[in-house]
């Protein structure tokens, strides 16, 4: 059992200890699929015998509230959004997955810092600043990079929940127009993902096939991982 | 370090921990300035609109970590600076802040966050050209606050820091605790120290020497009409951090 790691300093005013479960990230585009894996996966490892727990951004039972009613009256100006993202991160890694993982749980999170922090980079942020701002994350067992080109997304979206103002990055944008917004904002985070997939190590996945390819990969991906963390022991029972 | 104010506005800090008579003090240099026919705007410590239900809803169910404790006062500090200070010393206004940067640098270290974090998160302010910190010895801060107060706040006291089953005795603690952390921030910050044992009448003299000698020769914004006894409205360039 591996003690457990951060980016940077962590919490150093508490004692985390060792973390039997698992904490698995998918991380992606908007409409690249990620809930549908998310769903996918739960039911998958629930079936197999594991206790699961799925967490997302901005599901903080602290910030949730008050960041929809700021995102409503688009009054976030572009540190204090950064910020707020934060907390709301910080709040669920320390309140919700690390008693989680304590408890043994794999839990399964819609996204991790590395989205905000490419969503805070694209809208202008200091780098060096939004990396030093997570040093108190936990690194993650697995992180999965569901990768999609641009089209994929449009295509998927458009013939799905539609396109919306913040994923287009229209608050940021020159652009009259929501399409456009839109390729010009998730080209700029696809570079951005295809750089921390190097950085921090993701397995990137095809996200261009068909739902139940991806899933397939995943699956295979986990399978091998937790057979690879398996005690030896189990077998003498 | 934080970057220097190249702004043609000028920033004014004061600093200390609870009842140091920090506020007492700005609140007499902002009605002198104004006198003196000055563009002034004040703003307060965790004052903004933004994250004021947020914070409620924290300390009412006591969700808070020093790590989302420390983040959230960030939220609201950057959401005055990106909208109101760090405009309005663009403009070239006097900004007036009752606590700083270094508040969270004092208090948010005494809850355990890392010090080097925490400067980070902050990085985006500018160093003040005046940062007053109003010295007073700990029991006379807590003097001040137990005769004043009813009774002392959960996360006022530092209760969630575990130090003592009592809210004053936790409350000494963390104070002490936050005293040292300015000590350490005098030189790392150049803080001008005032004693905070001296008159109310007599710290106001060294500060408005202080900022008299930082503001000579120096013009800032002017009021829109030449009188200097043009009363400023509210919700314009003056008022409250949370207007």
């Amino acid at each position: 059992m591996p003690k457990s790691e951060y980016y940077g300093a962590g919490f150093p005013y508490r004692e985390v200890g060792k973390l039997p479960g698992k904490l698995i990230v998918l991380e992606g585009s908007d409409g690249v699929g990620r809930s549908t894996q998310t769903h996918l996966l739960r039911k998958w490892l629930e079936d197999e015998g594991f206790a699961v727990s799925d967490t997302g951004l901005r599901r903080s039972e602290m910030t949730q509230q008050g960041i929809e009613e700021a995102r409503k009256g688009h009054t976030l100006s572009r540190i204090t959004m950064s910020l707020f993202y934060a907390t709301d991160f910080a709040d669920r890694l320390e309140n919700q997955i690390i008693p989680a993982l304590q408890a043994g749980f794999i839990v399964l999170s819609d996204r991790y810092f590395y989205s905000i922090m490419a969503r805070d980079i694209v809208r202008g942020a200091d780098s060096d600043w939004a990396r030093q701002l997570y040093g108190f994350a936990l690194k993650p067992d697995l992180v999965f990079y569901l990768k999609a080109n641009v089209t994929d997304l449009v295509t998927r979206l458009i013939h799905g929940r539609g396109l919306n103002y913040w994923e287009a990055g229209m608050d940021i944008s020159p652009s009259d127009n929501l399409y456009d917004s839109f390729i010009d904002y998730q080209s700029k985070m696809i570079t951005l993902f295809d750089q921390y997939a190097k950085e921090y190590d993701f397995i990137t996945v095809n996200a261009g096939r068909p739902v139940m390819d991806v899933f397939s990969d995943l699956q295979n991906h986990i399978r091998q991982f937790l057979e690879d963390q398996q005690p030896v022991i189990e077998e003498a029972f | 370090m934080l970057r220097k104010n190249t702004t043609p506005g000028k920033l004014i800090v004061v600093e200390g921990i609870d009842g140091s008579g920090k506020s007492t003090q700005i609140d007499l240099l902002h009605k002198w300035l104004q006198t003196q026919g000055r563009s002034v705007y004040f703003s307060e410590w965790n004052s903004s609109a933004l994250v004021k239900s947020t914070t409620k809803l924290a300390k009412k169910g006591k969700l808070f970590t020093p790590t989302t404790f420390s983040l959230l006062q960030c939220t609201d500090f950057a959401d005055r600076w990106e909208n109101r200070i760090f405009p309005l010393l663009k403009a070239g206004v006097i900004v007036l802040a009752d606590r700083y940067a270094f508040t969270a640098f004092g208090r948010d270290v005494a809850r355990g966050v890392d010090r080097e974090w925490v400067r980070n998160l902050y990085s985006f302010a500018l160093q003040p050209d005046i940062a007053l910190y109003f010295r007073v010895p700990l029991d006379v801060a807590v003097d001040r606050i137990t005769s004043a107060r009813a009774k002392l706040k959960y996360y006022e006291a530092g209760m969630d820091l575990d130090l003592s089953e009592s809210r004053i005795e936790s409350f000494k603690l963390f104070q002490e605790r936050i005293l040292n952390e300015y000590d350490l921030m005098v030189n790392e910050f150049n803080l001008t120290v005032i004693d905070g044992n001296l008159s109310v009448q007599a710290q106001q003299r060294l500060v408005r020497e202080i900022v008299k000698k930082e503001l000579e020769g120096w013009k800032g914004l002017p009021l829109p009409e030449s009188s200097p006894y043009t009363p400023i409205k509210s919700g314009t360039v003056h008022g409250k951090g949370n207007a």
